[in-house]
């Protein structure tokens, strides 16, 4: 078991008070507080904190944890044989969310308290990252699960846990998910929790998603915008044709009903018209724009001119 | 392999009766009628008995909680709090 030095974990010195604690634990709950914060290891961070601030708010356990001595943190450590620590009821309450060095001295999960009472297991909650083509079609993840099992004598005994998940078809970025009683295990007979899957939409070579829309930029030729031309188009679901407008010029959007990701109602597929102009790279080439240049009446920036 | 276990969108496409919604986040009903006049979340449905909520008011109601107990503020502020992350959020995912 690794020492935890919860004053480092919370940033304050030895010696600061009761409101020195409350005033760094409120600040470090806004900055980590996984439905505030975007910091990667926001949930991490905040359970770590939150187990601080825990054992320095209680003057208590403060006072057992400084008896202890100053270690160095991660520093392999054992209770003291005559370590005794009165913890009080609200020690049950949260456990499950502790490290193993707080559940040493405080949690009490080894003495026999855990049958005394049935509880729902907590929610488990945690991230799957899915591309565009499988929020389409749905898939399927197998998921690895950190479990932390109490056997009958009350020993915690962390455990992977593999799981597959069948997700459905039509999720969209940061939709959440719920996989009923997947979540940790219940004490004394109660029911698992459940666990909460935040989907994340990776990013797609063409394809962007905006909610259940798919945008898409589409390159087009001078003629086939200018003629107005049938193009195939890439969807989600497969190619299609699309008549490109006569006359259309660049960024003109257009919708394809229904062709966005799935749901009630189903996205639609928005595509963005960019107009490429090909290189001259012949003699023959470069004649074929000389004659469009003479025949062609054309001057894109008359308004400018007129204007200023 | 054992059979996939098949998770539910918390969108618009599921709805929870209130019972179902109390078990899903693990309240009383009378914390959800206080959420409900708060406006955090509205169901369809006249009186409590059919009240329908979307899938939505799960996470709503899960954060609003986490919101009030780990800052210690009245319903009221974590109400204002979580309106302003979600427009945050919504506000990060149109600038990408």
């Amino acid at each position: 078991m690794e020492y935890k030095d919860y004053y480092q974990i919370m940033g304050v010195g030895r010696e600061a008070s009761a409101d020195d604690i409350k005033r760094a634990y409120r600040r470090l709950a806004r900055k980590y507080h996984p439905d505030v914060s975007k910091e990667k290891d926001a949930e991490a961070r905040f359970k770590e904190v939150g187990e601080a601030y825990e054992v320095l708010r209680d003057p208590e356990k403060r006072a057992a944890y400084d008896a202890l001595g100053t270690r160095k943190p991660g520093e392999e450590f054992r209770p003291p044989p005559d370590w005794q620590f009165d913890y009080g009821a609200e020690a049950e309450a949260a456990a499950g969310a502790h490290s193993d060095f707080f559940e040493q001295l405080f949690g009490g999960l080894g003495r026999g308290r855990r049958g005394s009472f049935r509880s729902r297991g907590f929610d488990a909650a945690g991230q799957v990252e899915v591309t565009l083509e499988e929020a389409f079609r749905g898939t399927e993840r197998r998921l690895s699960l950190q479990r932390v099992a109490v056997d009958e004598r009350g020993h915690a005994e962390p455990k992977t846990q593999q799981l597959t998940v069948r997700i459905p078809p039509g999720v969209i970025d940061g939709q959440r998910i719920r996989v009923p009683s997947q979540g940790e295990p219940g004490m004394g007979g109660g029911p698992p929790g459940d666990l909460f899957l935040e989907v994340r939409l990776l990013p797609h070579r063409w394809f962007r998603a905006e909610g259940r829309d798919i945008w898409l930029d589409l390159p087009v030729t001078p003629w086939e915008a200018a003629l107005g031309e049938t193009v195939r188009v890439p969807t989600l679901g497969g190619r299609v044709d699309l008549k490109v407008p006569k006359g259309s010029q660049t960024d003109r959007q257009l919708r394809l009903r229904g062709r966005g990701l799935p749901g009630n109602p189903p996205g639609d597929q928005l595509v963005v018209l960019k107009i490429i102009v090909p290189p001259a790279q012949t003699p023959a080439d470069e004649a074929l724009y000389r004659e469009m240049a003479a025949k062609l009446a054309a001057n894109p920036r008359q308004a400018m001119e007129s204007s200023s | 392999m054992t059979e996939p276990i098949r998770a539910v969108l918390l969108d618009d496409s599921v709805e929870f009766s209130l019972h179902e919604l109390c078990a899903a986040c693990h309240v009383s009903e009378e914390l959800v009628v206080e959420i409900v006049a708060e406006g955090i979340v509205e169901p369809h449905g006249g009186n409590r008995a059919q009240w329908r909520f979307s899938g939505l008011a799960v996470t709503r109601i899960q954060r609003v909680i986490r919101l009030q107990q780990e800052f210690d503020v009245n319903l009221p502020g974590a109400a204002l709090a979580l309106q302003l992350l979600e427009e945050v959020e919504r506000l990060r995912r149109a600038r990408r």
